[in-house]
């Protein structure tokens, strides 16, 4: 592998990570913060991207799509919390799983009744389509960088965001003790909401981003949401920090996996995990339960 | 494990004499339906054990389930074994292989991260059979020949002949039940009982608690080997969707459906979850959808499945002692 290869390959893993990390943050603050395993999660991935498709071809613009599509998804967040997701904040995680499988199957159907069954790409926008080259055989897309930098926007803003303002003060408090928030009379019946929605968004916002890049299809919400639940395993569920690192892992391990054992490409991810979890069950960042 | 009440007793031989009778009375779909039926309920039986009995809700219970079909296939192309006598000792011993394999990386998590790290590995086993040409990818892989019954020449029965399948599904059935119970029952069975309700204390008291999680997770593999080897043989193919995580969330959806850590209660939601989705495929294209919301209905109006319904509760009831029944998961999360 020559040095150029090895760079495009590198960009290729740090981009991967970062969508994995807008995805996988969303589950795990929701996790951390809720109490709750969301399955569904994917589904957001799917809307997100299927949104982006739906008014990229409306608007003619992915910027405009993705301006739209936003605050869409953050509304559609906040109406699963409240007419599903809301009932589930005592109850045992068996039930968090079976209710949120029943969500998938209600959010593949109704793509499949709106968009049908078919491939759709998503074409990049043509302010962004150049591709830089590196060598003479070897060039790199600006589309790509663009993911990645709008990742780290979104990431450093959730950093702030968690370390710097109110309602970040009052999500490391819910994530820590959720009784004594509310005895301390916040509203955490609305904190819950606005968490949810916003993990929601965030993974929309990531299927918005990769649509032009991995197009749109039926199930595409379901590959993202294991991938992201190794993610999180590895790096320790409610842990941001850890999410952040297991998706860098992943994003390389999967990359590089599929570089050097194509015939293995799909296991190397799973067989990643295995071995952290023989090292640490717990996850790299997580805490050992009691 | 505590003994059936007499008429939850009486109710469920009057159910096994219908089976008995239904391939006489109905048309060949339906029979080939039940089977389907009976099938699913031995999966579902077979993760009870883990979910009701020993509160490890896995969602990768399919691997074993897709891991027998693809045993049967290979055993019978690669070494051209068509003996049931072989075959399914041998899928099964690969399957309570693997399951100790799995159950040995998983049984270090607990609660939310066992869920994930079964799915995982189950999604690992998926996406392994559908990107290896030997295994035929996403098409899968035909098998040719139902297993044959055959002792020293002399055929007992007959599995190519769809009723004799329909039956050889039933006493599948029936013997797991029985198996199951009787696994329950036992000095074994009672350590399982005391995992569920104190898993430290059960420590505390000198038992090595994985050891006992770890063998009842192969029982369990094992058991939805059985289902898979019957439902391979049935179809005659197995393919990548008999591992999906499709197949696992649908297990879970019945033993809920029909009521965790009763054992019979799956077999029940098994026959009424895929009869539910044979109408609802019958009326629209979109039938997921519907079975989507009936999920959801049946978590948060009847958590606690059909088993719970005060009709059987109080079948359950009526017999000499009257203790309540034993719940097996209590309402908190474990994080």
């Amino acid at each position: 592998m020559d040095v150029s290869t090895f760079l495009v390959q590198s960009l290729n893993s740090v981009q991967y990570g970062f969508l994995l990390f807008l995805v996988a943050s969303g589950l795990t603050l929701i996790f951390g913060i809720l109490g709750v395993i969301n399955l569904a999660h994917g589904s957001f991935f799917m809307i997100g991207a299927y949104l982006a498709h739906w008014l990229a071809l409306k608007t003619g613009n992915l910027f405009v799509a993705i301006a739209l599509g936003l605050p869409l998804s953050f509304l559609l967040g906040l109406a699963v919390e409240r007419l599903a997701i809301g009932f589930l904040y005592a109850r045992d995680h068996l039930y968090q799983v079976l209710l949120t499988y029943g969500l998938i199957l209600i959010f593949n159907e109704l793509q499949r009744i709106l968009w049908g069954n078919d491939v759709h790409g998503v074409p990049t926008p043509a302010a962004l389509s150049a591709s830089i080259p590196l060598t003479e055989a070897q060039s790199y897309p600006v589309y790509r960088f663009f993911i990645s930098l709008a990742c780290l926007g979104v990431a450093a803003a959730m950093y702030l965001v968690i370390n710097r303002t109110k309602l970040g003060m009052l999500i490391r408090a819910g994530a820590s003790n959720r009784e004594m928030v509310e005895l301390l009379g916040f509203g955490v019946k609305r904190l819950y909401a606005v968490v949810f929605a916003l993990g929601a968004a965030l993974t929309a916002f990531a299927g918005m981003l990769s649509a032009p890049v991995n197009s749109v299809y039926p199930g595409m919400g379901e590959h993202v949401l294991i991938i992201s639940f190794v993610v999180v395993v590895i790096g320790g569920l409610g842990s941001i920090q850890g999410a952040f690192v297991g998706a860098m892992l992943i994003g390389f391990v999967d990359t590089f996996g599929k570089v050097f054992l194509p015939e293995a490409a799909s296991l190397s991810v799973y067989a990643f995990m295995a071995a952290v979890l023989l090292w640490r069950p717990q996850g790299l960042f997580g805490v050992r339960p009691a | 494990m505590r003994p059936l009440s007499r008429p939850l007793l009486v109710l469920l031989l009057v159910i096994v004499a219908l089976l008995v009778a239904f391939p006489q009375l109905a048309e060949r779909y339906y029979v080939q339906l039940a089977t389907k039926m009976m099938i699913m309920g031995i999966f579902a039986m077979s993760l009870d054990l883990l979910v009701g009995y020993t509160r490890l809700v896995s969602l990768g219970h399919a691997a074993f389930f897709g891991l027998a079909g693809y045993a049967l296939a290979v055993l019978q192309r690669d070494l051209g074994l068509v003996s049931l006598w072989t075959t399914l000792p041998l899928t099964l011993g690969i399957c309570a292989l693997v399951a100790l394999l799995v159950g040995a990386l998983a049984i270090r998590t607990s609660g939310i991260y066992f869920i994930m790290v079964t799915l995982a590995i189950a999604q690992m086993l998926y996406y392994f059979a559908n990107d290896t040409r030997a295994l035929g990818g996403s098409d899968g892989m035909f098998i040719g020949a139902k297993p044959s019954a055959e002792v020293f020449g002399l055929e007992l029965f007959d599995l190519k002949n769809r009723v004799t399948f329909y039956y050889f599904a039933l006493g599948a059935l029936v013997a797991s039940f029985f198996l199951a119970r009787m696994v329950l029952a036992s000095l074994f069975g009672r350590v399982i009982d005391a995992i569920r309700c104190n898993e430290p204390r059960t420590r505390a008291l000198g038992f090595t608690t994985w050891r006992y999680k770890l063998a009842m997770f192969a029982i369990a593999g094992m058991l939805a080997g059985l289902a898979g080897y019957i439902g391979a043989a049935q179809d005659g193919i197995v393919n990548p969707a008999y591992l999906s995580w499709h197949q696992s969330g649908q297990a879970l959806v019945i033993v809920i459906l029909g009521g965790m850590g009763t054992l019979y209660g799956p077999v029940v939601g098994a026959f009424v979850l895929i009869a539910l989705e044979d109408v609802a495929a019958g009326i629209t294209e979109h039938w997921l959808l519907f079975i989507g919301v009936f999920v959801i209905a049946v978590v948060l109006l009847l958590p606690r499945g059909i088993a719970s319904l005060p009709i059987v509760e109080m079948l359950g009831r009526l017999r000499r002692g009257g203790t309540p029944p034993p719940r097996p998961i209590p309402e908190a999360g474990d994080d």
